[in-house]
Formats: C-alpha cells, sequence, structure tokens
C-alpha cells in the first residue's frame, strides 16, 4: 500500500496487517542473526586491536613505536572506508571463504572489516580513560602486565567499555540494512526492494517499527548495564 | 641497627620538547631498618620521582638504590616484580580498584602471588581488624571516606608482610584530623611490625609528629639531614626557619599548630 494513493493513517493501519508481518518476521530474524553474530566478531577483535594500541601507546604498558604507528594507520585506512565500499571490496573474499557473494554470511565479513577498526578505536578510548595512579599502584604491588590488563584496566573501565559497545553494535545494525542492498537480505533488504523501488510504504513503516525497537533495546539494555555496574561500584 | 635504603649519588634527569630537566641532581640517604623516616619537600623538589625510583618505577640515569643489600637497578624484571611485593606504597590519591570491593583490594597483591583463597582471607580479615576496617570489607571504594580510603590504601600495601612502606604524600589530601589518625595508624604499626617507614611529604607537621630522622629535599638535593627534634629547634636550619615562619603566620591567624594537635588528639579520644 503506497502513500501516494492512500492516507496515511490507511497505510499505518496495513503496516500492522499479518501479510506483511509475515514477510518482516524472518528478515527481522535475518537482521539478528548478522547483528549478533557480527557483534560478537567485534567484540573479540575489537578488544584485541584496541588493547594493542594501549598497550603500546608511548605512555602504555609495554611502549613499542612501531607496531604502534602501524597497527594505527591500518585501523585508519580501514575506518575510512565507508561501508558500501567495505561490502564491495569484501565481496571477493566472501566467494573465496563461502563460494558466493550473497546472503548473511557473505556480509558478516565485510561488516567486521568495518567494525573491529571502529570498535577498537572505542576501546582504545575507554582504556586510556584509566586513571594513570591506578595503574602505578598496580605495578608497584608487583603486578605483571598480563596481571595488569585483565585484573585492572579492563575491569576498571568495563562500563564505559560497554556503552562502546553498544554504540557499535547500533552502527552494526545499520551496517545491516545497508549491506541488504547487497543480497545480504535483512530488514534493509524488504525496505529497499518494497519501500523504495515498490512504493509499498507500508512494509517500509513495518521495518522502521523493527529498527526502532531493536535499537532501542539495544541502548536500553547497554545503559542498564553499565549504570548497574556504576551503581553497584557507587560510583553514580 | 642496619639500613633498609641506602641511596647513593641518585641521579635522574627528564627530557621534555628537547630540553632536558635534572630533577635529582645526586642524592644520597641511608634509612635504618624499623626506622619512620621523613623527607620534606615542597613542589618540584623531586620528592615523587625519589619515591619512584625506590621502587624502579622510574629508572634512574646513575646512582645506586640499595635494598636490604641488594642493589634493585642489577635486578631482571622477574625479580624486580618480587621486590616491589617486599616494598608497599601508599598514594596521595589513595589510587584504590574501584572495580574491586574493600576486601578485593586488599586480597589484591596476595591474589597475583597465587595465595591459595583460605591463606588469602586469613591474611585479609587480620589486616583489615588492624586498619579498623572489619566492618567496610564488602563496600566499594568510592562509598568511603578520604580516611577510610587511605586505610584500605595502607592495609593493601601491608598484606604482602613488605619490610619497607612507601609513603608519597599519603596524608596529603586528608583533613588535619584524619591526617593525624593515619599518622597514629603508621606508627602503630611501626611499632608492631618493625616495618620501615619511609615518608615524604610536604607537611612539616606530619613529620614532626611521626618521624624520628629526617631528609630535607630542595631543587633535586638532599640540602638537611639529621634527628627531627635537632633540625625543628635549631634554628639555624632551613627547616628549623622554614618552621618558625610557619608557626609565626599560623599565630597570627590565633591558630596554634601544637593547640590544633592537642584538639584533634582530643577529638579522636571522644570518638
Amino acid at each position: 500500500m503506497s502513500l501516494l494513493d492512500n492516507p496515511f493513517w490507511l497505510v499505518v493501519k496495513s503496516s500492522f496487517s499479518a501479510a506483511i508481518w509475515k514477510e518482516i518476521f524472518p528478515s527481522t530474524v535475518d537482521t539478528l542473526y548478522m547483528t549478533l553474530i557480527a557483534s560478537l566478531i567485534m567484540l573479540v577483535g575489537g578488544l584485541l586491536l584496541g588493547l594493542l594500541l594501549t598497550v603500546t601507546n608511548p605512555d602504555g604498558l609495554i611502549p613499542v613505536k612501531i607496531p604502534y604507528h602501524a597497527i594505527g594507520w591500518f585501523a585508519n585506512v580501514l575506518r575510512s572506508l565507508p561501508e558500501m565500499i567495505m561490502i564491495i571490496l569484501m565481496l571477493p573474499l566472501a566467494r573465496l571463504i563461502f563460494g558466493h557473494s550473497y546472503g548473511s554470511n557473505s556480509c558478516i565479513i565485510a561488516i567486521s572489516a568495518s567494525c573491529i577498526p571502529m570498535f577498537g578505536r572505542l576501546v582504545e578510548s575507554s582504556l586510556l580513560e584509566i586513571d594513570k595512579g591506578k595503574i602505578e599502584a598496580a605495578k608497584s604491588i608487583g603486578s605483571s602486565n598480563r596481571q595488569i590488563i585483565f585484573e585492572i584496566l579492563i575491569p576498571e573501565t568495563l562500563p564505559s567499555l560497554i556503552r562502546n559497545y553498544t554504540s557499535a553494535i547500533i552502527t552494526i545494525v545499520s551496517m545491516t540494512a545497508l549491506a541488504g542492498n547487497f543480497g545480504a537480505g535483512g530488514i534493509g533488504d524488504i525496505a529497499v526492494r518494497y519501500g523504495y523501488q515498490r512504493f509499498m510504504h507500508d512494509k517500509l513503516f513495518a521495518c522502521i517499527y523493527v529498527l526502532v525497537i531493536l535499537v532501542m533495546t539495544i541502548q536500553g539494555s547497554g545503559n542498564l548495564i553499565s549504570k548497574g555496574i556504576l551503581r553497584k561500584r557507587h560510583l553514580v | 641497627m642496619s639500613d633498609s635504603i641506602i641511596i647513593r649519588g641518585l641521579k635522574k634527569s627528564f627530557t621534555s620538547h628537547g630540553s632536558e630537566t635534572e630533577v635529582l641532581k645526586g642524592i644520597n640517604l641511608s634509612i635504618k631498618s624499623g626506622e619512620i623516616f621523613g623527607i620534606i619537600g615542597f613542589s618540584g623538589a623531586g620528592k615523587s620521582t625519589l619515591a619512584r625510583c625506590i621502587n624502579r618505577l622510574e629508572t634512574p640515569d646513575e646512582g645506586e638504590v640499595i635494598i636490604d643489600g641488594v642493589n634493585i637497578l642489577s635486578l631482571s624484571k622477574k625479580e624486580l616484580l618480587k621486590t616491589r611485593k617486599k616494598i608497599g606504597v601508599i598514594f596521595q590519591n589513595f589510587n584504590l580498584f574501584e572495580a574491586k570491593t574493600v576486601y578485593k583490594n586488599i586480597a589484591y597483591p596476595l591474589k597475583i602471588s597465587g595465595i591459595s583463597r583460605k591463606e588469602r582471607d586469613e591474611k585479609v580479615r587480620k589486616i583489615a581488624e588492624l586498619v579498623g576496617l572489619s566492618d567496610k570489607l564488602d563496600a566499594y571504594p568510592a562509598g568511603l571516606s578520604g580516611g577510610q580510603k587511605q586505610r584500605v590504601g595502607i592495609a593493601r600495601a601491608l598484606i604482602n608482610d613488605p619490610d619497607i612502606l612507601l609513603s608519597d604524600e599519603a596524608t596529603s589530601a586528608l583533613d588535619p584530623q584524619t591526617t593525624l589518625q593515619i599518622l597514629d595508624l603508621l606508627k602503630e604499626i611501626n611499632k608492631k611490625t618493625g616495618i620501615t617507614i619511609l615518608m615524604i611529604t610536604h607537611e612539616l607537621d606530619a613529620i614532626r609528629y611521626s618521624c624520628e630522622r629526617m631528609a630535607v629535599l630542595e631543587e633535586g638535593q638532599i640540602i638537611e639531614s639529621g634527628d627531627v627534634d635537632e633540625i625543628f629547634s635549631n634554628p639555624s636550619s632551613h627547616t628549623g626557619k622554614l618552621f618558625s615562619k610557619v608557626f609565626k603566620q599560623l599565630q597570627t591567624k590565633e591558630t596554634d599548630s601544637r593547640k590544633f594537635i592537642l584538639y584533634a588528639n582530643n577529638a579522636r579520644k571522644v570518638i
């Protein structure tokens, strides 16, 4: 149903009809699947990258200049590519791994390649927030670097890490919508194929509901967890 | 008494923006085992750098730091970590771990030494009792007062039974009354365990109240050292002059520093 020849309220009413949700529902599952897998890959990759950048920082635990600059440079190169270009660039890699360049899994590769450097930088900024005095205290107690990282650095900055992870997951949701354009399926695919190409605005509306609820749920849980930790630690 | 810390010809410079500043210009000190030794110095004198050189958080350019007969500058990284466990440090800003409860803060040094949970629990409870925190073990540091935070800092510094306690401006962020309580606690611990305490501070009162011997650090050099009572009562000494000056200023403001100490002592008894 299009807004071009139907009143607004009718389109809204139609956007809640069972026929539409029959189609929206599997796409939602696709979007959730892509978001979930990409978020997990990003968590591992981004944490590693962020830790590497923090530890090798000139003021870090193991200051090594060349690796620090090399890693930082590489992350910046990846970050400067818009998601759309990254998807196109990663198509051959997806073909190599999965045998085809369409579908959710193939797009997860491109999404990961984009969001690992982004989350890596966010992790770095979170970890750098730590009060240097705490690191000094940990050192003077005789902690090894590994103990400082896992016992002090990460736990102390956990609320900030969680907040940044939340924002990064939301970026992934928007990346999956774009990936829909390139054969990944999901909500973005529906929005483009029906909402844009065929003027079926009721379906577009339904896509919007799903995305809004999804993003709000993610942001809400992130806030809840990070605030909960801060409250437990008497920091708010 | 044997010497606990010997520092010989310690020099340290920092380069920033292309220019070199010599922060420590050849420090010589010897601190006896079991004493409370005060180092006084004002901003920029090089106090913190000196403290950081003693546990080698900062590597000196020249000189020796000998702790219980071992030159710590010759230690390997692994040995250094072991030696650091024998030097407790307390800080001006406490530097507690906010992600951990008081209990876990105190237990952390034992945990990283791989000591069993049962033994940890025993030691933590014992030391918490000593510093008067037995009822605060499950609290998080952010919920404590300044004095309580420093008690956690002291407990954390003492849990490994160190031979030396470095106090880097440990009372500078506390109000006068709490300062006195913390100093009393340090004196009590020194008496009970025979630990050597090196108290680095800018507070004349704190040194006078708790130390037997002291040194004055100015612009990276020790300009005066010796017995606290002698230095303070000698009107021609640097510290003596300074102290009488501060004392006079306090008197004009109608607050007598001795009266203050008395007042604080009484207040403590009342509490």
